[in-house]
C-alpha cells in the first residue's frame, strides 16, 4: 500500500537537556490482517506495517515489531530522552517493502 | 441405534473436547511464544504494569499500555487471537522510560499477556483479562 499513507508525529519543539519527553505517533494505514475475507469468500492478503523505529541523532529510542493484531492506523506513545539538540527520525517499514519516514527537530531551551 | 445413557455421555464429552480444541490451541501457541522469548527461564510477576480496559466494546481498537522500568524489551501477546503475537517493543539507549502504549485488535474476550526482559536477563510478566463485546478480526 503506497497510497494514502500519512505519518503524523507529535513531539515537543523544545526540551531541556536530559529531559524525558513524550512522543506520540500515528500513521494512516489499513493494516490488513490477512484474516478477513471479501464478499466472494477469498482471503484478503495480509498487508501491514511490520516494524517501526525511532532514532535520535543516530541513537535508538524504540524499535517495535508489529503483528497483524495492531489496529488500523498504528498509534504509538513512548518517552524519549533528549541529551542535546538534534533530529528525531521516525521510520515505518511496510510488508510490501515501502519505507515511510518523517523527522522532527528538537532544540534545547 | 439405541440411545443409552453411557453413549450420550460419551458423545457429549467428545463434542465438548472438540469445542475446547481451538481455544486450547491458541493458549498453547501463546505459551510457546513466551517460552521462546524467555528461553525457558523462570518468569517473575512484579515490576511490570500492563494497563488494559476491563471491558472493550470494540475489539478493533483496544488501547493498552505496558510499563516495565529497567526492561530491554517487552513482548505483548493476545492469547485468544488467531495468531497470539501482538507486538515487541525494544527500547534503545535514549528511551526516556520503558513505557509504551498502542492500540490492538482482540478477537474476543481473552487474556492479554506482557512479558518483559530486564537488563539483568530476568523476565517478568503481567496478565490481564479483557472482555470484548464485538471481536476485531473481521470474519
Amino acid at each position: 500500500m503506497a497510497s494514502g499513507v500519512k505519518p503524523r508525529v507529535k513531539a515537543p519543539k523544545k526540551a531541556s537537556a536530559g529531559e524525558s519527553v513524550v512522543i506520540k505517533t500515528l500513521i494512516s494505514h489499513k493494516m490488513e490482517s490477512g484474516q478477513r475475507k471479501d464478499s466472494d469468500g477469498n482471503v484478503i492478503p495480509r498487508s501491514i506495517i511490520n516494524r517501526f523505529t525511532c532514532d535520535y541523532n543516530g541513537q535508538n529510542i524504540i524499535d517495535v515489531a508489529l503483528a497483524p493484531a495492531i489496529s488500523t492506523n498504528p498509534y504509538f506513545e513512548f518517552e524519549a530522552t533528549i541529551p542535546e539538540a538534534g533530529e528525531m527520525k521516525f521510520t515505518w517499514y511496510d510488508d510490501d517493502g515501502s519505507v515511510y519516514e518523517t523527522a522532527k527537530t528538537v532544540e534545547i531551551g | 441405534m439405541e440411545f443409552t445413557r453411557r453413549g450420550a455421555l460419551a458423545v457429549g464429552a467428545g463434542v465438548a473436547a472438540t469445542l475446547m480444541l481451538p481455544v486450547r490451541g491458541a493458549m498453547a501457541a501463546a505459551d510457546d511464544m513466551i517460552a521462546e522469548f524467555t528461553g525457558g527461564a523462570s518468569v517473575g510477576d512484579s515490576g511490570i504494569t500492563l494497563t488494559t480496559p476491563e471491558i472493550a466494546e470494540n475489539g478493533n481498537t483496544v488501547p493498552i499500555e505496558v510499563d516495565a522500568p529497567g526492561a530491554v524489551s517487552i513482548l505483548v501477546l493476545a492469547s485468544g487471537n488467531p495468531t497470539p503475537d501482538v507486538a515487541t517493543f525494544n527500547f534503545g539507549p535514549l528511551a526516556g522510560a520503558q513505557r509504551a502504549s498502542t492500540r490492538i485488535r482482540l478477537a474476543g474476550t481473552q487474556d492479554v499477556v506482557a512479558v518483559a526482559k530486564m537488563a539483568d536477563g530476568s523476565f517478568v510478566q503481567a496478565r490481564n483479562t479483557v472482555k470484548v463485546t464485538i471481536g476485531g478480526c473481521g470474519g
